[in-house]
């Protein structure tokens, strides 16, 4: 059992990478990724969000969304999947105000250092996008709340190791028109590239 | 700024995704065939369009503080049509698109529109901007699908345009067309394309790079 959840977890980190194989939450990885010490902040925030959401949405899909899921509340027939996208954006965008209130209160330290990470959190597509996933492959509680988790570290890991290769790259000297963005996206290229190596190992 | 300005500019002088670097989020996935990628880019032009109306219209009504939530609601809400319309009309489609319908709603172009436009101008020019938009973007996407889809599989719309060697033609497919890099590669491509054609674009070095001292002296 702990070692079908450990395949799983590796899966999500490496394998299914959120940034470079699903090209997930691009907008903030090439836009926040000039700093390693920003970009580590943005990845812890992004880790305990989808730490936190992935289950919290499968919850609800499981009980309140899927087909036949409102048997308990005597409504068998009833069947709301087509709420998906507004339900699952709706907890998210909660759930990122809660915690943001909750580290205000609590954490001010995580707080001050996430800064307005947290908010941009909300429309950061590798959230939603691990919700839709883990609906997509018919995950139960235990298995969402390692994906989220493992998903959340795989992203984060992509966009430290950007964030480094930029901060050496600041230095080169890069063709005019290339320079900034475009320069970016060769990079991300061939760090995907790179983690396609993973795709062959079988877990 | 005439209609047609607003509809024009984000092609090229404000590319949503080569200046703006926005919604390439979900993009980048659908773009192994055409086909798809062009049911995308309408699914994403509709969204655009439709929320930008929206918003604008009741843009004075939203209180500044609750703005975000309502204008997710009202995407969510377009995006949950466009993705009933496609289960029923393109269901074949639909499934190689997976998630990346729902993905619209957190799509930086269809936020970022309706944030910065459509809350500041009436509908119909902020109906524009949303085609507008949605254009700059199908533009991008097209291009990079048609050049992974004809390298990659030798075909354009699923029709044969290069003849490939597994049915007795020359042309042998690159593999890595069709794999997730080659869709980084080639985007950083056109962006280098555009910003070598529109040199306003070029970003500042945040770096100057000196004279080569070491060999200057000899």
């Amino acid at each position: 059992m702990l070692e079908y959840y450990l395949g799983l977890f590796v899966r999500a980190v490496f394998i299914e990478n959120m940034a470079l194989v699903f090209f997930l939450g691009m907008c903030t990885f090439i836009a926040i990724s000039k700093k390693i010490e920003t970009s580590f902040g943005l990845g812890i925030a992004v880790i305990v969000v989808l730490t936190i959401t992935v289950p919290v949405n499968n919850l609800i899909y499981q009980y309140l969304l899927a087909d036949g899921a409102l048997a308990w509340a005597g409504m068998p027939e009833v069947d709301l999947s087509f709420l998906g996208f507004l339900s699952y954006i709706g907890v998210i965008a909660a759930i990122v105000q809660i915690l943001e209130m909750f580290l205000d209160k609590y954490v001010p330290v995580l707080y001050n250092a996430l800064g307005v990470f947290l908010p941009l959190i909300t429309v950061n597509c590798a959230i939603l996008g691990a919700a839709l996933f883990m609906v997509n492959r018919d995950y139960s509680f235990g298995e969402s709340v390692v994906y989220g988790f493992g998903s959340g570290v795989g992203w984060a890991l992509a966009i430290v190791v950007l964030a480094g290769i930029r901060e050496k790259m600041k230095y080169s000297d890069v063709p005019e028109g290339l320079r900034g963005l475009g320069i970016t996206f060769v990079t991300v290229g061939l760090m995907s590239l790179g983690f396609m190596s993973f795709g062959g190992i079988s877990l | 700024m005439t209609s047609k300005e607003i509809l024009l500019n984000p092609l090229f002088n404000n590319n949503p995704i080569g200046l703006q670097i926005l919604g390439i989020c979900s993009a980048l996935a659908v773009t192994t065939k055409m086909s798809v990628a062009l049911v995308m880019c309408i699914a994403l032009t509709v969204v655009c369009a439709f929320s930008n109306l929206f918003i604008s219209v009741i843009r004075n009504r939203i209180p500044s503080s609750v703005r975000i939530i309502v204008q997710m609601t009202i995407i969510a809400s377009l995006v949950i049509v466009v993705d009933q319309v496609l289960g029923a009309v393109a269901y074949d489609l639909s499934k190689q698109l997976s998630v990346f319908v729902g993905l619209i709603i957190t799509n930086c172009i269809v936020m970022g529109r309706a944030e910065a436009f459509a809350m500041q101008n009436p509908p119909w020019p902020s109906f524009i901007d949303g085609v507008g938009n949605g254009l700059g973007y199908s533009l991008i996407l097209m291009l990079v699908a048609a050049v992974r889809e004809l390298f990659g599989s030798g075909s354009m719309f699923g029709v044969e345009v290069l003849p490939l060697v597994t049915n007795g033609g020359w042309y042998s497919p690159m593999g890595l067309m069709l794999l997730p890099p080659s869709a980084f590669f080639i985007i950083g491509g056109i962006i280098w394309a555009i910003r070598a054609w529109k040199k306003d674009q070029v970003e500042e070095s945040e770096h100057e790079i000196g004279e080569q001292t070491a060999f200057s002296k000899v």
